[in-house]
């Protein structure tokens, strides 16, 4: 007994000494990081004279934050991981009955979205709701329909695409130039927008499919580099940087307008008053509709051959082929479908915008939506719905944070710091959930009961 | 090189002319022709590195042979050149399946998903390439059906049954590797390659392979090519037997003949060609009669 208890205070000393030394160690890293970036600015002088202002105080509290944190990492915070890891292989896994609420997830959350636009108006006003339905709901949804296209590509097919954003800008500007120079209707556009983003898709397949994993990744997120700047540069199709505004509103099936000066104005037919409003709350049914389908599309086709086929894509493509699979056209498929995806996205993005720019298709949207996907659990829908909403929830609510400028100064502006919070959050969630939100996978068919596969057997594909 | 010739009046599914496989500067296989007859279980034997798995990737259109011609002859007569075809189509068109030495299972599907998978074909048409699956067609249902009548016939052969709704990487090794086959099967070959299917199964795993093997010969009219090193296997199982040794033919006959093959023999115990009748004698006079 007094040996133990000796042993573990010996070890306590040794991993107080550790933390110490790496501490130190840490300090002088941060030290040598940022003695350049951070103890010294440059700065003018009323004169316009360039001169050097040391903060060192300021390098002290960038130092001695890594210190600390360095210290807290290895004396409890890693231990205390340790332990709670080892405590939980010791521990039985016990299988828990789901909740009324978990079985029911997807059925109450539709019914919540059904009921969100009222709820807002009757609780903030008509003026008062288009925050919330616009930038809150409408946005979150077109995110959810990006992710779950993007989910098709990289989720099912395990195909990692870094470049899916050109699809959405190719949706969007699908709408944006044909509404613009052909005058036709959202109705048409539509599924003009998806099926010409699946074409780009299959374009863009065709050379690059024959690539894996890493060189894969690196090809498309070209291709989206390169569509951007082709936009950009195409002034006099695309007017560049400035974009393409004054985009056409939607109507309801043509039957009522929401342009102020029409006859058919919706407003004007009911003798309501005049507000944006109605046309946001529109916009928000249709984009939970086409959320829906875009769902009930994805659900169908899991079940499909086709779907099935790229799920075994992304399990072993040897495999694929030794069963006669053509593993060219399946990811072809799955390239073109979650383009499509995106290319819908994309026009009711312009529509709902009203102006679409290149700046809205740059790198790091696809790094969002990516990251959307990777969070929510590749492959499960309800994991990564609820993965837009709390990643573009959550950013949003950072703009609504208004009570931490009288913590931090006037000149304190959250939104600034989006994606430091960003960063963090998903480096919690990954390590509490590695595999995502939904880390488990749904079989499509089965004999006698459906269990769902545990996300320790499922792989993430090689491209 | 002997042939025997009673097997030349038997009818040929897969005949291997001239076959050679070089990987840069190292003959894998070298010049090898042997024909594996319909309705046989055809073994492929030979010492580690003989190049036995690297015959089953030309004939499986895994690998482009450096030379040589592979003829399956199907049933109804139609022939394919298979080192012209690319690897899916060995098995979409000519009806070759092939199971891997170490296991290939997409081990996040279930086993009932992973027979569904290999009728990815017959399903893909029934669905109309999809569309027609989409909008619930009645054709598709009963594809559908029809489907999983064929996956629990091989479930129930592979004895998987109770394990069909688990992911096929939760299976034990045996297991997986009867599964394998099964899938392989689920495809409706007329040719099946088995590359070392009993390695590292214990002795009741071993049964309940030989019984599925024996069950394939039995109810359905699928050749067998099979890789094995177990040699109690080979020699209980196969009809005919290919003996390669460093990407070269050294015997070919049935099972009794290789057996007392004296090349087959100095192969097996590693001695150089020269020595090979002093070991000959050696063996002859601990154990006349079997190698084994
Ligand atoms: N893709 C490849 N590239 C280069 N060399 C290869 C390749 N595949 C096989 N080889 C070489 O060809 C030779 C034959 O290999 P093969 O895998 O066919 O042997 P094997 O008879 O199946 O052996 P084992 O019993 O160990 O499975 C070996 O020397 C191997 O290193
Ligand atoms: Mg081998």
């Amino acid at each position: 007994m007094a040996n133990i208890s000796q042993t573990n205070v010996v070890v306590s000393n040794n991993l107080m000494a550790r933390a110490l030394r790496e501490a130190f160690y840490a300090g002088l890293v941060a030290l040598g990081l940022f003695v350049l970036f951070v103890g010294l600015k440059t700065d003018q002088n009323i004169l316009n004279e360039l001169v050097l202002v040391q903060r060192w105080g300021l390098l002290a509290i960038f130092v001695a934050i890594a210190m600390v944190g360095r210290f807290l990492t290895v004396a409890y915070i890693r231990p205390w991981f340790e332990a709670r890891k080892a405590a939980k292989a010791a521990a039985p896994t016990v299988e828990r009955e789901a909740g009324f609420v978990a079985r029911n997830f997807s059925l109450l959350a539709l019914i919540a979205l059904v009921i969100y636009p009222p709820v807002m108006v009757a609780l903030f006003g008509f003026q008062g709701s288009l925050k919330w339905v616009d930038n809150f709901g409408i946005q979150i949804l077109i995110y959810v329909m990006l992710a779950w296209g993007l989910n098709i590509v990289v989720g099912l097919a395990g195909l990692l695409d870094l470049g899916y954003v050109a699809f959405y800008a190719v949706g969007a500007y699908s709408y944006a130039l044909l509404s613009s120079y052909l005058g036709l209707s959202f109705w048409l556009l539509l599924p003009i927008a998806g099926v010409l983003a699946a074409a780009w898709g299959t374009i863009l397949g065709f050379p690059v499919l024959r690539l894996k994993g890493d060189y894969l990744a690196i090809v498309t997120l070209a291709f989206g580099e390169i569509i951007r700047l082709v936009l950009i540069n195409w002034t006099e199709v695309t007017k560049g940087t400035f974009g393409i505004s004054g985009i056409a509103k939607a109507s309801v099936f043509g039957i009522w307008s929401f342009d102020v000066s029409a006859a058919n104005n919706f407003a004007k037919v009911f003798g309501l008053p005049m507000s944006s409003a109605y046309y946001k709350i529109f916009l928000f049914y249709l984009a939970l509709a086409l959320c829906m389908l875009a769902a009930f599309v994805t659900i169908r086709l899991r079940r499909m051959p086709i779907g099935r086929a790229w799920e075994a894509l992304r399990e072993d493509e040897i495999a694929c082929r030794s069963l006669g699979i053509n593993t060219v056209t399946t990811k072809l498929t799955a390239f073109a479908t979650g383009a499509m995806f995106g290319g819908i996205a994309g026009s009711f993005f312009a529509v709902r915008q009203g102006f679409v720019s290149p700046e809205s298709f740059v790198f790091l949207e696809s790094a969002i939506i990516l990251a959307i996907v990777v969070l929510g659990g590749m492959g499960s829908l309800v994991g990564i719905a609820v993965a837009a909403t709390v990643m573009i929830g959550g950013t949003e609510l950072l703009r609504e944070m208004d009570f931490l400028k009288q913590i931090f100064g006037p000149e304190f502006t959250p939104e600034l710091y989006r994606m430091l919070i960003f960063g963090l959050a998903m480096i919690v969630v990954m390590v509490w959930k590695p595999r995502g939100f939904v880390g488990s996978r749904e079989p499509t068919a089965f004999l006698r009961e459906r269990k769902s596969v545990s996300g320790s057997f499922t792989k993430e594909g090689h491209g | 090189m002997a042939l025997e010739t009673d097997t030349m009046t038997k009818d040929p599914i897969l005949k291997v002319e001239h076959l050679s496989m070089r990987f840069g500067g190292l003959m894998a296989i070298n010049d090898l022709s042997f024909e594996a007859y319909r309705g046989d279980i055809t073994a492929l034997i030979g010492p580690n590195g003989a190049g036995k798995t690297t015959v089953f990737n030309c004939v499986t259109g895994f690998y482009k042979p450096t030379m040589g011609m592979i003829t399956m002859r199907q049933k109804a007569g139609k022939e394919y050149l298979l080192e012209r075809m690319s690897d899916y189509e060995v098995n979409r068109d000519a009806k070759v399946a092939r199971t891997f030495q170490n296991i290939r299972l997409f081990s996040g599907l279930t086993v009932l998903e992973n027979l569904l998978v290999a009728q990815h074909n017959k399903l893909m048409l029934a669905s109309g390439y999809t569309i027609l699956g989409l909008l619930g067609f009645p054709t598709y249902k009963a594809a559908v059906g029809e489907s999983i009548e064929r996956a629990k016939y091989w479930l129930d052969k592979a004895n998987l049954t109770d394990r069909a709704d688990d992911p096929a990487g939760d299976l034990p090794y045996g297991a997986q590797r009867r599964l394998e086959i099964a899938r392989a099967m689920c495809t409706g070959p007329e040719f099946l390659c088995l590359d070392e299917p009993a390695a590292g199964l214990n002795p009741r795993e071993s049964l309940a392979l030989n019984e599925l093997l024996r069950g394939i010969r039995k109810d359905t009219d699928t050749s067998i090519l099979l890789i094995e090193h177990d040699m109690s296997v080979v020699m209980e199982i196969s009809d005919h037997v290919v003996v390669l040794e460093y990407g070269q033919k050294i015997s070919d006959g049935n099972p009794d003949f290789v057996k007392h093959d004296p090349k087959v023999i100095a192969a097996y115990l590693g001695v150089e060609d020269v020595e090979v009748e002093e070991v000959i004698e050696q063996i002859a006079e601990i154990t006349p009669g079997d190698t084994h």
